[in-house]
């Protein structure tokens, strides 16, 4: 090619002795073009077959056999059940439906006060923090700490503070303020959803009060200045200002906080153990319950399809929704 | 997108360990071989206050069988929460350890899976023979008429352990013998604002130990003969409410035991808080927790009338561990010499004075260590009124229900909620049509 700039005589002549191999090597030079990206994306690729579809792939196979203690060890000598683990699952007036059904209605009451607090304080938090004052940079830190955590020894820690006999809540709820008749229990029995709403609120807010706090930078000083001086009170400026700009940060964040909240595992499993009080029965834990403690692979591994095919089914309607919310607004 | 399929993932984790089985899936139906003859991997289960305790205790033995036969074997102690979930997982995999501890109650639910060494009578004379073994203690290691795929490794039964200062301040002459009278003695330390008897109410295991005897007593199994489960009978639902009824309708029971699952009803018991607890082999705890041998005394567990014997005066389960082999190891003749060794005479007397459990060996029993006040009542109740927990494949399946229909149970009794026969058989019908079915 840098024959071209050379004289054009003995370059047009070259051209054309090169003619009848040129177009294989403006082919072969396309192709590597086109084809870098996908080669360089091949590992990346391979490892999420592997990592990520893969296992799905079986738990889906798994979900339509009958898997047992007597068939884990070689489980592709399980027998076929056809659908009967899904509507063992689905059967809500049988008692292993019924308490799939009363799990998953659980969960999902857990999931919208968690996210919905997680949120409320995460945005109260920032907002607040906007101003600079003596000790922010400290708060931050410290309001971050939750989050910074490994969860199993946080929740452990939890689980001692809400012992009936010997535990902190009670000491201060009952010992101190006397606030109770009794001491109540929060590990079993009904006040158990509150227990995991306060350490899944806990350890969440952190993150949303992290993301929109990044987000917050972004609105310019100047929009505010404006509206202060059109007379906007602080209500005003976060109605008008500050949830509008916040709205793409928002999406995500709840979507993301949704998913974390709705699969979560750790907390009611460190916090409960092995039975979790029905009052507390999250899906993640249910599902865990009915396939690794009463050995019934297949059943659980439907109800791991089902629960997938509910948090797709809300992940696209909600990004259909926010995505058309935003492209009508964009217009 | 990314966190979608994240998402997805995290909904269907299980099927991991399925994959982890394709992985591995070439080494099942294989019967173990001799390729790596030097070394041996072996899970221990918790049987000391603690895991440092146990790798104290088993350690220098394990050195001593280096010493002997050449081959080193890596220790791990499980603790016993995680302890199915990893027999499970090697199961599935094909990867775990040469040699393992199991509770003797999973025998039969192990044995269904095939991946344990079964020990037919060729294996058994390499280990020295089948009888030398309690009767018993084999009762509780597979499904009868099948080849035990595991071998009694130490044995403990349940007994009254009562705290001698609580008894003497609420003025009780002696130990309980039958329920009346531990009710009797419980309302006595309650007067005294002691708690009469300690439960573990969310200890799901525990739970099932205590209903299985009761239920003995009540003449039901929770098994038909042909291993169908049988939760609801009236015998059984009298068993488990006679067990909640300790706290509900008696209120010896303190309410906060409903929440107990980490021994801490035998903390409660150390510091005069609890006057009396049902437990296997406490002693060792009970010394871990500061308290001196002569503060505590032992009765055997008690029934509803009468002495203790078999049948209806059952009044303990056959508790103990089991060793097994994985039928995949490679070096299966070590393995063998493995179990040969801890089940040897002097070993066993070590191990069992160590943990303060009775030696399943005939021979080592004879040792005077085991001839204390409170071995001899364990070893009594072994010999002549254990009965061993329904050896079927489905055991696992019904501690995970019935053990959760007790908690359930526990909690609406400490909630101050009427615990009534109905209110019982509903938790354990919901608890039947949880097991798989046939």
């Amino acid at each position: 090619m840098t024959t071209l700039t050379a004289a054009p005589g003995t370059g047009e002549r070259k051209a054309r002795e090169n003619s009848p191999g040129a177009p294989r090597k403006r082919r072969s030079g396309r192709l590597r073009r086109i084809g870098l990206p996908y080669l360089l994306l091949l590992p990346a690729l391979l490892l999420e077959l592997l990592v990520h579809l893969v296992p799905m792939v079986i738990g889906i196979v798994v979900s339509f056999k009958e898997l047992t203690q007597f068939y884990i060890r070689d489980w592709s000598t399980a027998p076929w059940a056809g659908l009967d683990n899904y509507s063992l699952a689905v059967d809500f007036n049988a008692p292993i439906g019924e308490a799939l059904l009363k799990s998953f209605v659980t969960t999902c009451l857990f999931t919208v006060f968690s996210v919905g607090l997680c949120w409320l304080l995460g945005a109260a938090a920032a907002i607040f923090m906007q101003e600079s004052f003596r000790g922010r940079g400290f708060l931050r830190t410290l309001f971050l700490v939750p989050y910074a955590l490994p969860v199993y020894a946080a929740v452990i820690t939890w689980a001692f503070m809400f012992q009936r006999d010997n535990g902190l809540i009670n000491h201060v709820l009952h010992d101190q303020l006397g606030l109770t008749d009794s001491p109540p229990f929060w590990l079993i029995g009904d006040n158990s959803f509150v227990a995991l709403l306060v350490v899944s609120v806990w350890k969440g807010w952190p993150f949303a009060f992290l993301i929109i706090m990044a987000g917050l930078q972004n609105i310019p000083r100047e929009v505010y200045e404006a509206a202060a001086l059109d007379g906007a009170g602080i209500w005003q400026q976060i109605r008008r200002i500050t949830l509008p700009s916040l709205r793409p940060v928002n999406q995500v964040l709840v979507l993301v906080l949704f998913l974390w909240t709705f699969n979560d595992f750790n907390t009611p499993f460190v916090l409960f153990g092995e039975a979790a009080p029905e009052s507390a029965d999250l899906i993640s834990l249910h599902i865990y319950q009915s396939s690794f403690q009463t050995w019934n692979f297949g059943t659980g591994s439907a109800m791991s399809v089902l629960l997938l095919l509910f948090l797709l089914v809300v992940t696209g309607a909600y990004l259909l929704l926010t995505s058309r919310g935003r492209k009508t607004t964009d217009a | 997108m990314r966190r979608i399929r994240a998402a997805a993932v995290g909904a269907v984790t299980l099927s991991l360990v399925l994959t982890a089985a394709a992985c591995g899936g070439g080494s099942s139906g294989s019967e173990g071989s001799n390729e790596q003859p030097k070394t041996l991997t072996y899970w221990a289960t918790n049987q000391g206050a603690n895991l440092e305790v146990d790798k104290k205790v088993l350690q220098p033995e394990l050195d001593k069988f280096e010493k002997q036969t050449g081959i080193k074997v890596k220790l791990e102690v499980v603790p016993w929460s995680d302890l199915l979930n990893r027999i499970l997982t090697a199961t599935t995999s094909g990867q775990g350890p040469d040699v393992l501890n199991i509770g003797n109650t999973w025998s039969a639910s192990l044995q269904a899976t095939g991946a344990l060494l079964p020990w037919d009578a060729k294996n058994f004379e390499a280990i020295g023979g089948k009888d030398r073994f309690v009767e018993s203690a084999l009762g509780s290691t597979g499904v009868q008429g099948q080849d035990p795929t595991a071998v009694p490794l130490y044995s403990m039964a349940y007994a009254l352990y009562y705290n001698k200062k609580l008894f003497a301040e609420a003025g009780i002459a002696k130990p309980p013998a039958t329920w009346d009278e531990l009710v009797a003695a419980g309302k006595k330390l309650t007067a005294k604002g002691k708690n009469g008897i300690g439960a573990e109410g969310s200890n799901l295991s525990n739970n099932i130990h205590q209903v299985f005897v009761l239920g003995k007593q009540h003449g039901a199994d929770f098994f038909t003969p042909d291993g169908k489960p049988d939760f609801t009978s009236d015998g059984a639902v009298a068993a488990v409410k006679q067990y909640v009824d300790l706290m509900a309708k008696h209120k010896i029971v303190a309410p906060g035991n409903a929440e107990y699952a980490q021994n801490q009803s035998l903390s409660d018991f150390a510091k005069d808080k609890t006057g009396m607890v049902l437990w296997q082999t406490a002693s060792a705890t009970f010394k871990s927790q500061g308290m001196n041998d002569d503060e505590w005394g032992v009765a055997p567990a008690p029934v509803q009338s009468g002495k203790p014997g078999t049948g209806t005066a059952t009044n303990s389960m056959v508790a103990g561990i089991n060793m097994a082999v994985f039928k995949n190891t490679k070096n299966i003749d070590g393995a063998k010499k493995f179990v040969k060794f801890m089940t040897s005479d002097d070993e066993q007397v070590i191990l069992n004075k160590a943990y303060g459990s009775i030696p399943p060996v005939k021979t080592a029993q004879q040792d005077p260590a085991f001839n204390t006040p409170s071995l001899a009542v364990l070893r009594e109740t072994l010999a002549t009124s254990a009965t061993a927990l329904p050896q079927v494949p489905e055991e696992s399946q019904f501690e995970t229900v019935v053990g959760t229909a007790v908690k359930e149970l526990f909690a609406d009794a400490a909630a101050g909620r009427p615990v009534t026969t109905e209110s019982v058989r509903a938790k354990l019908e919901k608890a039947q049509q949880q097991m798989p079915r046939k």
